[in-house]
């Protein structure tokens, strides 16, 4: 059964959410989706870009009070 | 997804550049690229078993980055290796300069390597230099 899963990456500068998150994909299992939170507008923008080039599906971002959630689900 | 091989040589000790050059590591290599790099000069002395991920800044931005949240380069190299599958080897002339056996050095570096290796080793690869 997928499980959908929060990285906390709040603080941390680039490319340290966009690291954050590949750490937890290595451990999700395919079909998984995983969220992570950050307040670094870069990594918000980088995030996607990496998601998109390396084939997961990007599910989308919103930005909350300072706070970017990007979703994706891992494909493969 | 398209790959590609990058070779990055790495011979300052400065904040900055050390910074960038893990992060252009970091990014490459868990974006599928097959990555290299070449530690030298003094890139080399913040790579000893247990040295601090630091180093002095040469500028503002260094000064200014040390003091938030930024990943530090040793760490980013370090994942470039763990997450990305990246290739960091020490100079083989640099560890002769400085005295230094492969047991003094961090233990997730790849073994001693020689300019001529890196340079065939670079060949048709997209080169970086910091």
């Amino acid at each position: 059964m997928s499980e959908h899963k929060v990285i906390d990456a709040r603080g941390s500068f680039c490319p340290g959410p966009l690291m954050e998150l590949i750490a937890g994909m290595k451990l999700a299992q395919v079909g998984d989706e995983i969220e992570v939170l950050s307040t670094d507008k870069g990594s918000a923008d980088d995030i996607p870009e990496w998601i998109r080039k390396v084939g997961h599906d990007y599910l989308g971002s919103r930005e909350e009070g300072g706070v970017w959630h990007i979703t994706v689900k891992k494909t493969k | 997804m398209a790959s590609r091989r990058m070779s990055i040589i790495v011979v300052s000790g400065v904040r900055e550049r050390l910074q960038m050059a893990a992060m252009v590591a970091s990014v490459g290599a868990v974006s599928g690229n097959e990555v290299s790099v070449f530690l030298s000069m003094n890139a080399l002395a913040p790579f000893l078993r247990g040295a601090p991920g630091v180093a002095p800044p040469d500028g503002e931005f260094g000064a200014i980055a040390a003091t938030k949240n930024v990943p530090s380069f040793k760490t980013l190299f370090e994942q470039a290796v763990d997450l990305g599958g990246a290739r960091i080897h020490p100079c083989s002339m640099a560890m002769d300069v400085l005295a230094l056996d492969r047991a003094k050095l961090e233990p997730w570096l790849g073994e001693p390597l020689g300019l001529t290796k890196f340079l065939d080793d670079a060949r048709d690869a997209q080169v970086w230099s910091f």
